[in-house]
């Protein structure tokens, strides 16, 4: 008779495994990847594999030669932080900028704090703020998707830069829509013909792995339907406010990445609170702040720096958002 | 409507692949070992010695002390003395041995299988013949129930509340008694409200149970005052204090008994057996075991005389299966392992569960990615990650500062962990150590 297991009870474990999340996420970007593979074409190919392969190298050699540890590259934590990096980043990037952008993600945004599970920033914010910080010129010269692109046009700006330049200019809302080349219709943002990072052109698409995220229960709605609402309620305020000045609540919704970060990125679980009402006072902060910065900040897009921001801030939040204990005494 | 408790909780695959099983009488024969301490509280005293004859249903171990329990005897035979017994786990507990000779029960015992309806008796009445068989909570605690049904002083019972939700997997005794003893059970129901003068009772039975829901539904027109609820299938619905919150939406205050709740929770087997005590006579000294396991030959639901050896009942579902991994007494979510296959059962033993090697075996445990998932499966409203870290590094005044002492351990959370941490392990280790610093509140 083989011999009897005798250990303590529960005796049988749930469907979940670190890397059955990480799997799920990396399917729920595939509608997104091949949005982006069809509007940028083999550029796009190209920077999500670097991106992707650098990734999972320097996680294996930093665990493997550095800490001396087991390589836990199987999880496939790393292969997400890849793909979410190279969604955030101009297809047109020189390849030696995805490496660097990847060893920072890795290396400063999650190794040195001790690997998956115990850095406070999301690492692939980490590699993308570090580029748009120290390569400006080459992180924001967006090349236009394919059916764009005329002789003379293969970069242009993002909307929000649009907008953000034509107010310097003095311009309203309804003057920069009618000068600008760009015709500001949301179907296009809804499917991607607009300029961008090679992950965030596609709402649609990436509003497709949303719902398979909650229907596998990898995330809850709690973080990122409470940034859509943050976002609404706060630039839709100021919409009404002044609508020469502030452009409507839908294009904030569709454009600049908000919603490839509020369902991919500030949803990351290392770096999101622990309870829903930790995660709900978490989404409208990110919500918040990303207008901020869009409107009042001197950057066009706010929405890496209002995760990262929140990021920091999510001890607090732990802190204070406790569970209520069934049958507490008041 | 179906009701359930909001935080927390699971859903493990069901798995009740026994609940066609009818339930089925295993005759005593051998030798029976049967233990003086089957519950919580003081050993029972023994008051037979060796070459005794005793008859079924016999008085033979005296409870000793208001938190203790009569045992009888299961069997008629000679006692063959008193010895050190392993139990489940392998520990040594005194048991008294009997040699099965027939089968003659004790002459007051009413044996016949007509149903006696009679509510006349008084709540002292019914309180004496609860303590006088020996009846223990057969929900897996095994607490004296004359104990649980002693309404401590400023206190009232408005309720009595039973628990037929039969939430852990696999298990299906309950719901064989709920469908084959319906009506044996609502007299059970309407005894236990006059014992405390309660004047309402509800019983929570999960939907997935619905045969057992409309079986009792149609018995109770004929019973007032009891209302059967249907619950939503979740783990753990048949938890105490989550059955309360699901059926009457109070909570249980914190670090306080269900009474102050004005409810007092009986199991379906104990409600049974309240029945057979207090109307026919009967010392508790048989139960119902369900044995299940995928790769069991057969699936039965025995009604099993108590200090039966386990290998006998496992014989009798046609031998232990090939890639057995795990042999658990109770459910998969709160049974323990069982070690030794000779002991004897219990009163409370509920089940004996054949899991196969891969459902067995646990995960290696890797990095907490703080997914949050065993806050959110938390039913006490804790935080288990932290918890598991804090009994990790043995921090005992934070771990009472966050209140261990409410774990149920009930495993949720390790269940829900992709990680494969040991949280639930680490936790209820590290409240028994906190445990000595935890002091009641004024």
């Amino acid at each position: 008779m083989s011999k009897l297991i005798i250990s303590p009870s529960p005796h049988v474990h749930g469907e979940f495994s670190t890397r059955r999340l990480m799997r799920d996420v990396i399917i729920a970007l595939f509608p997104a990847l091949l949005a982006a593979f069809y509007f940028f074409g083999l550029d796009a190919v190209k920077v999500v594999c670097i991106s992707i392969i650098s990734c999972v190298v320097f996680e294996y050699l930093i665990q493997r030669f550095l800490l001396e540890t087991a390589p836990s590259v199987n999880d496939l934590s790393a292969v997400v932080t890849g793909l979410i990096l190279s969604f955030n980043l101009p297809s047109n990037l020189p390849w030696w900028l995805v490496v660097i952008g990847s060893l920072i993600a890795i290396g400063v945004g999650k190794m040195v704090f001790g690997g998956l599970g115990s850095n406070p920033f999301n690492p692939a914010l980490v590699g993308r703020v570090f580029l748009l910080i120290a390569r400006p010129v080459e992180m924001t010269t967006w090349p236009l998707p394919s059916m764009l692109v005329t002789p003379d046009a293969v970069t242009g700006a993002t909307p929000l830069a649009i907008i953000k330049e034509g107010l310097k200019n003095g311009l309203t809302i309804d003057e920069i829509k009618a000068t600008s080349d760009y015709t500001f219709g949301y179907l296009d943002t809804l499917f991607g013909q607009i300029g961008g990072s090679l992950g965030e052109v596609s709402a649609i698409a990436l509003l497709l792995g949303f719902a398979y995220l909650l229907v596998r229960k990898v995330i809850t709605w709690h973080i990122p339907i409470t940034i859509f609402l943050s976002v609404v309620l706060f630039s839709g305020t100021l919409h009404l406010i002044n609508p020469d000045k502030f452009i409507d609540p839908v294009f904030h919704l569709l454009t600049g990445g908000m919603i490839l970060g509020a369902v991919y990125m500030a949803t990351d679980y290392v770096t999101s609170p622990m309870t829903h009402k930790g995660m709900i006072v978490y989404g409208a902060g990110i919500g918040l702040l990303t207008i901020l910065i869009r409107i009042f900040g001197s950057y066009p897009e706010g929405m890496s720096f209002a995760i990262l921001f929140m990021n920091a801030i999510v001890p607090l939040i732990n802190k204070y958002m406790k569970p209520k204990l069934f049958g507490e005494i008041k | 409507m179906i009701k359930t408790f909001k935080r927390g909780g699971v859903h493990p695959p069901e798995n009740k692949i026994s609940r066609n099983a009818a339930l089925e009488q295993l005759v005593p024969e051998g030798v029976v070992k049967i233990f003086t301490s089957q519950h919580i509280g003081a050993p029972a005293e023994c008051i037979v010695a060796k070459g005794d004859k005793v008859k079924t249903g016999q008085l033979i171990a005296k409870a000793n002390g208001f938190v203790s329990a009569n045992v009888h005897s299961s069997v008629s035979g000679t006692v063959l003395g008193i010895e050190n017994v392993a139990d489940y786990q392998g520990i040594k507990k005194p048991a008294i041995c009997i040699q099965v000779e027939g089968d003659e029960w004790e002459g007051s015992i009413d044996r016949s299988a007509e149903i006696n309806r009679d509510l006349s008796k008084t709540s002292e009445d019914i309180l004496a013949k609860i303590t006088e068989a020996g009846l223990v909570g057969l929900g897996g605690a095994t607490f004296p129930t004359h104990v649980k049904l002693a309404v401590p002083k400023g206190k009232t019972a408005k309720a009595i509340i039973i628990n037929g939700a039969e939430c852990e997997p696999y298990l299906t005794s309950d719901h064989r008694v709920m469908l084959e003893k319906g009506e044996e059970l609502l007299i059970g129901v309407q005894l236990l409200k006059k014992a405390v003068n309660a004047d309402k009772a509800y019983i929570g039975i999960e939907t997935n149970k619905q045969d057992a829901i409309d079986n009792l539904t149609r018995l109770a027109v004929n019973y007032g005052g009891i209302e059967i609820v249907s619950l939503k299938p979740k783990y753990p619905q048949g938890g105490e204090k989550q059955l309360i919150k699901s059926i009457t939406g109070l909570e249980v205050p914190d670090r306080a008994l269900p009474i102050e709740t004005g409810c007092i929770v009986s199991n379906i087997c104990t409600t049974f057996a309240v029945y057979e005590a207090v109307q026919k006579n009967k010392p508790l000294f048989e139960n119902s075991i369900t044995i299940t396991g995928k790769n069991l030959k057969v699936q039965k639901n025995f009604i099993v005389r108590v200090g039966t050896p386990l290998s006998k009942l496992i014989d009798a579902a046609g031998g232990m299966p090939e890639n057995t991994g795990k042999i658990i007494s109770g459910g998969p979510m709160m049974g323990r392992a069982i070690s030794n296959l000779d002991a004897p059962t219990l009163k409370g033993s509920g089940s004996v569960l054949f899991i196969t090697e891969e459902e067995a075996k646990r995960g290696t445990k890797s990095n907490c990615i703080r997914c949050s998932k065993c806050v959110a499966a938390c039913p006490m409203g804790l935080q288990p990650f932290l918890l598991y870290r804090l009994a990790e590094l043995n921090m005992l005044e934070e771990l009472k500062e966050k209140a261990v002492h409410a774990c149920i351990e009930c495993g949720c959370c390790l269940y829900t962990c992709p990680a494969n941490l040991p949280l639930v392990d680490y936790i209820r280790l590290g409240k028994t150590r906190a445990m000595k610093l935890i002091v009641k509140p004024k």
